[in-house]
C-alpha cells in the first residue's frame, strides 16, 4: 500500500477495493484447481479415472459443476430459521477471508503487512466456528445441529495445539509479522524452521527433532481446524449426511466449500509461512524474487493440500472421544515440552 | 470525509445496532448472534485507535471463545429442556436505577476527560513487543495473579465437571 499514497479519496478507494479483492481471484482459481485435484487424487487412489469426457482428461469437470451450481434452485426449508440461515455462509467466507489479510504471498504482495500478522490469522479464523454454529442451528436439522456442535468443539480444542506450535515458530524466528518470519529463513531450504533456522550449528542439531515434531503436530492440528479427514467428523457422511450444511443447496453450499477450501490453503499458508521457508526460494539467493516468491508460496502450500487429499482417502475417521484424546492428551503435552526444550536451546 | 471518518461512523453503526438488536430482541439466540457483530465493530473501532494488539485479542477472546460458550450455553438449554428461552422485561425500576448511574458516571467521564481527537496525535507504532516488555518487567504481578485465577478457575471447572465419579 505505500506505493500508492496521495491517490486522494476516489483513488484510494479504488486501490483498497481493487486489492482486496485480489486474493479473491486466486480462491477461486485455486478452488477449480484444487476441487479437480481432489477429485482425481480420489480416484487414483481407489484405482478409478474418475471424470475423463470433460476435455482432456475432464479439467473443464470443475467449471461445468460451477456453471451447474450457478443455475440451481435457491432452497431454503420452510422450518429453517430464515433470517440465520441466509447470513450463516456468509459469516464463514467472511472469517477465512478476512485472515487472507495478513498472507505473505510473496516479497511485495501481503494484503495488510501488520505486526501481528500470525495473531491476526488465528483470530480472524474464530468467526468461523461462530458462522458454523449459525448453519447448524438456522437449518433446524439434527444432523446439523449435531455437526455444528461437533464442529465448534473440535476447532475450539484444536485451536489451543495450533496456537502453541505457531508460538513455537514465533520463539525461533522473534517475530509475529508473517514477513519478518519469512526473512528469517532467507537462506533456503537449510535455514527452514523446520530444520531449526539459521542458528548456529550446535543449535541447530539439538532443535532440529523438536522442530520437525511441532511442524507435524501443526499440520495435524490444522487439518483438524479446517475439519478434514481424519478429524472430519463434523461432515462425516456416513452418520451425519453432511453435518452442518446438509440443508443447504446451489450457491450457499458452494459459499461453504469454497470457504473450506480457502480455509485448507489457509492453514497450509501458515504452515509454510513458519516452517517452510513462506515464498522464500530453498535454494537460497537463486530463483528468488517478486515473482519466484510467488510461485514457490503457491507451490509449497499446493504440496501440503496434496498431503491432505492424499490423507483423507488413505485414513479411517476418528471417534469423538479419540478426537479429544488426540487434542488435549497428545499434542498439547508434547507441544509443552517442544516449547520447553527449544526455549532452553535458543537461550544456550 | 477521509475513508478514516468513514471507517469510523461504519463501525460505530454496526457496533450500536448489533447493540440495540442484542437488548431489544425477544428471542435470545438472535441476541446472541448478534453479539458477534457488536464485537467486531468494537475490535474495528480499537483499529481506528492504533491499538492493534487489543483489536485482535477482542476477537481471539470476545469472538473466539465467549461468544462460542454463550451460544452453546443457549443451544444446549432451549432444545434439550424444552425451555423457550426469550427474554422479557423484568424489574424495571432497580434497572432504571442501576442504568441510569452507570449512563451518569459514563457520560461525566466523557465530559470530563481530554480527548486527544486527531489520529495522528498518537501515532502508529508497534505494540506487541512493548505489551510483551511491560507484562514481564512493571506489570509481572499482576500479570501472575492473572494466570493464578484463570489456572484455579480451570481446576474448578474440572472438579464440577466431574463430581459425579
Amino acid at each position: 500500500m505505500e506505493a500508492f499514497q496521495n491517490l486522494g479519496f476516489w483513488g484510494t478507494l479504488l486501490v483498497t477495493v481493487v486489492l482486496s479483492a485480489l486474493p479473491l481471484v486466486f480462491i477461486l482459481l485455486y478452488a477449480l484447481v484444487t476441487i479437480y485435484l481432489e477429485m482425481k487424487v480420489a480416484a487414483h487412489v481407489q484405482d478409478r479415472l474418475a471424470y475423463m469426457r470433460t476435455g482432456w482428461h475432464g479439467v473443464l469437470q470443475p467449471i461445468a459443476d460451477f456453471i451447474k451450481l450457478l443455475q440451481k434452485e435457491d432452497i431454503i426449508s420452510s422450518a429453517a430459521d430464515r433470517k440465520l440461515f441466509i447470513l450463516a455462509p456468509y459469516i464463514v467466507f467472511m472469517g477465512t477471508y478476512g485472515a487472507y489479510a495478513a498472507i505473505p504471498f510473496s516479497s511485495i504482495f501481503i494484503g495488510s503487512n501488520i505486526d501481528l500478522g500470525a495473531f491476526f490469522i488465528v483470530a480472524a479464523s474464530s468467526l468461523v466456528v461462530v458462522g458454523i454454529l449459525m448453519a447448524g442451528w438456522a437449518s433446524n436439522n439434527k444432523w446439523s445441529i449435531f455437526g455444528a456442535v461437533r464442529s465448534a468443539a473440535q476447532m475450539v480444542s484444536y485451536e489451543i495445539p495450533t496456537a502453541l506450535a505457531i508460538l513455537v515458530g514465533v520463539m525461533i524466528t522473534g517475530s509475529l509479522n508473517l514477513q519478518e518470519v519469512t526473512k528469517f529463513q532467507a537462506g533456503g531450504i537449510q535455514d527452514w524452521v523446520i530444520f531449526g533456522g539459521p542458528l548456529p550449528l550446535l543449535q541447530k542439531i539439538l532443535i532440529t527433532p523438536f522442530t520437525v515434531i511441532t511442524f507435524l503436530i501443526l499440520f495435524v492440528a490444522s487439518l483438524a481446524e479446517v475439519n478434514r479427514t481424519p478429524f472430519d467428523l463434523p461432515e462425516a457422511e456416513s452418520e451425519l449426511v453432511q453435518g452442518f450444511f446438509t440443508e443447504y443447496s446451489g450457491m450457499r453450499w458452494a459459499l461453504f466449500y469454497v470457504a473450506e477450501y480457502a480455509n485448507m490453503f489457509l492453514v497450509s499458508a501458515v504452515v509454510v509461512s513458519f516452517f517452510l521457508g513462506g515464498w522464500g526460494s530453498p535454494f537460497g539467493s537463486a530463483l528468488s524474487g517478486p515473482i519466484w516468491g510467488l510461485f514457490w508460496f503457491i507451490l509449497k502450500g499446493m504440496v501440503l493440500i496434496f498431503l491432505q487429499i492424499w490423507l483423507r482417502w488413505t485414513l479411517p475417521r476418528l471417534r469423538v472421544d479419540q478426537l479429544m484424546y488426540t487434542s488435549w492428551k497428545v499434542l498439547t503435552p508434547f507441544l509443552f515440552v517442544c516449547i520447553i526444550c527449544i526455549g532452553l536451546i535458543l537461550v544456550l | 470525509m477521509d475513508l478514516y471518518t468513514i471507517a469510523f461512523y461504519l463501525f460505530a453503526f454496526i457496533t450500536l445496532g448489533s447493540a440495540s438488536i442484542v437488548v431489544f430482541s425477544k428471542n435470545i439466540l438472535y441476541s446472541g448472534f448478534s453479539l458477534l457483530f457488536t464485537f467486531f465493530g468494537v475490535a474495528g473501532l480499537y483499529v481506528l485507535l492504533m491499538a492493534d494488539f487489543i483489536a485482535i485479542t477482542q476477537l481471539m477472546i470476545y469472538v473466539g471463545g465467549i461468544l462460542v460458550l454463550v451460544l452453546f450455553g443457549i443451544m444446549l438449554t432451549t432444545k434439550v429442556i424444552n425451555v423457550d428461552m426469550r427474554s422479557g422485561t423484568f424489574q424495571t425500576l432497580p434497572a432504571v436505577l442501576v442504568v441510569a448511574a452507570l449512563a451518569g458516571t459514563l457520560i461525566g467521564i466523557f465530559w470530563t476527560t481530554d480527548w486527544r481527537i486527531s489520529p495522528e496525535a498518537a501515532g502508529f507504532e508497534k505494540t506487541a513487543s512493548k505489551i510483551g516488555e511491560m507484562l514481564l518487567s512493571s506489570y509481572l504481578l499482576p500479570f501472575e495473579v492473572a494466570s493464578v485465577v484463570l489456572l484455579v478457575a480451570l481446576v474448578g471447572a474440572a472438579m464440577i465437571a466431574r463430581r459425579e465419579k
